[in-house]
């Protein structure tokens, strides 16, 4: 079923288009210069920009301002993601209303990670909503106009809605129930954590097709091999295949950085391929914070 | 249960220096059962603040250790401390907060001194010798629908929807992987149990207005406490 598309993601979804969508960081400054630069490196290339949410619990800028910042400023539509875990049900909406008011059109509902894995371990945790009471909370605002309590809402936004999923979530079916809960309260589309192979992306897309909501899977480029160690180390659910990991192993060994990412572009514009030719994703969301310049390299390794 | 945990004994050094009498009174209702709090516990209070002043070279207090039945009951306490209280400077309790309160609520003038943390609402799990939380009293149980695995307590973000993306093989992230992921025990209780649809259930925002603090029951009917008013 195709769904009412408010901005131009959730159109070229509709459309049948592989789409792509990127993500940026708002980091802890207050300067919007690096997140309107990596808008404008992607804005081509992509139908959308995720702007995140205090990831893993860091406290960084809030997600709305930079969002309308690069709409506004680098011409590409954002994708604001919202987390339960920092805001009541009361701040939830104030930022919804925000968001409706600067014209945002697409909203990720997210749980967010806990606090103690991030930068302000002390803070106490809110959780007041989870992702799926926040779509329910969203539905409600976007559809029927009111808030929680039935108040009146005056000129209500409108947004598509998103939800994540973890691809390699083991097991998977609780997962996959979990998104069912979601698709059945209604949201537009889902982005995906990363997956490292094809293989991955194709057993998950079988798994969910039932829910009949485009994926875009999710895929997440090495800037360096500290990096994928850490990784594979500390985030859940992340599955390099040691073929991946040897080869950038050796690349860095022989040819230092810029080898690193020459091998990145080969092995995620391969796979980038392989996922397009051969499976029912939506599309890709890409992920490379801090070196944007990557995607659109992997985007023309993989001929798209 | 509530399960306690005694105090560093600095802090307990601390808060009863230069206090000359002491009553140690040691609690005989959870932290007794845990054995954190009893009159045994009380005793051994009792001699290690002795120790400790006279390491220190002061002068010894003249401390007595008992134990009372529960000190979270009003009765039980003044029966018990209502003879003897005059003639100590402090009650050092070996209670949870409740009990600490319900005597420092009954006898006001007389400083109270916990020597008690209290943890949570826990089981005890012998085998590993570990105490488990497993109720926050949000006072509105849905265990039916979770089998019997309280996600609000054991899931670390208190989510009533889950799993999050925090989990894998079943362990949870926060705390560094050592914790079951409540989600996935409660979607295992109840596949086993032939009952995934209470799993895909969805559940509507909690009403916090359930666990508002702070919180009071009366099991009198409305009448009742009109005709007393």
């Amino acid at each position: 079923m195709t769904k009412e598309a408010y901005g131009e993601l959730m159109k070229q979804i509709n459309s049948g288009k592989f789409v792509f969508t990127g993500e940026l960081e708002p980091v802890k400054t207050t300067n919007f210069d690096e997140v309107i630069e990596g808008a404008r490196i992607l804005k081509n290339h992509v139908a959308a920009i995720n702007i995140t949410d205090n990831p893993t619990a860091f406290g960084y800028m809030n997600a709305l301002m930079p969002s309308y910042m690069i709409q506004e400023k680098a011409g590409v539509e954002a994708v604001y993601q919202m987390t339960t875990r920092d805001r009541n049900r009361l701040a939830l909406i104030s930022d919804v209303l925000a968001a409706g008011a600067l014209g945002i059109k697409n909203i990720l509902a997210l749980t967010g990670d806990h606090t103690t894995v991030g930068d302000t371990p002390q803070a106490k945790p809110v959780f007041d909503l989870d992702s799926a009471t926040f779509v329910y909370m969203l539905r409600k605002i976007i559809d029927e106009g009111l808030d929680l309590n039935n108040n009146e809402i005056e000129n209500p936004p409108k947004f598509n809605i998103g939800i994540a999923a973890a691809p390699n979530a083991d097991p998977l079916e609780p997962e996959l129930l979990k998104i069912q809960r979601k698709v059945e309260l209604g949201v537009d589309f889902i982005q995906t954590q990363c997956v490292y192979s094809v293989e991955q992306a194709k057993n998950f897309l079988k798994a969910a097709s039932y829910l009949k909501t485009p994926i875009l899977i999710g895929i997440a480029p090495f800037k360096s091999i500290s990096m994928m160690k850490w990784m594979v180390k500390f985030v859940p659910g992340i599955r390099v295949p040691e073929e991946i990991q040897e080869t950038l192993h050796k690349a860095k060994k022989t040819g230092g950085k810029q080898a690193v990412y020459e091998a990145n572009i080969e092995i995620f514009g391969e796979m980038l391929r392989g996922v397009r030719s051969t499976t029912n994703a939506a599309g890709i969301h890409a992920m490379a914070i801090g070196f944007e310049w990557i995607i659109p390299k992997i985007i023309e390794r993989a001929g798209l | 249960m509530i399960i306690v945990q005694q105090k560093p004994l600095k802090e307990i050094f601390e808060m009863t220096k230069n206090l000359k009498k002491l009553l140690i009174v040691g609690c005989d209702g959870c932290s007794s059962v845990i054995q954190v709090g009893g009159e045994r516990q009380a005793n051994i209070l009792k001699s290690l603040l002795e120790i400790n002043r006279k390491v220190k070279g002061e002068k010894d207090p003249s401390a007595k250790a008992i134990s009372i039945l529960r000190q979270c009951d009003r009765q039980i306490v003044t029966t018990a401390l209502d003879p003897i209280i005059k003639d100590y400077d402090a009650i050092v309790s070996l209670s949870c907060g409740v009990g600490v309160q319900t005597i420092a609520d009954l006898f006001q003038s007389t400083l109270i001194i916990p020597a008690i943390d209290t943890k949570f609402l826990g089981m005890h799990d012998t085998k590993a010798d570990k105490f488990h939380e497993m109720c926050t009293a949000c006072g509105e149980c849905i265990l039916f629908e979770t089998g019997g695995v309280c996600p609000l307590t054991r899931c670390a973000k208190s989510l009533l929807n889950g799993p999050c993306g925090g989990q894998a093989n079943g362990r949870c992230e926060v705390g560094g992987w050592k914790n079951d992921c409540a989600w996935i025990l409660i979607f295992n209780r109840l596949k086993e149990r032939n009952r995934l649809d209470l799993f895909t259930k969805f559940r509507l925002p909690k009403d916090y207005r359930v666990s508002r603090h702070p919180r009071e029951l009366s099991f009198k009917a409305e009448n009742e406490e009109a005709t007393e008013a």
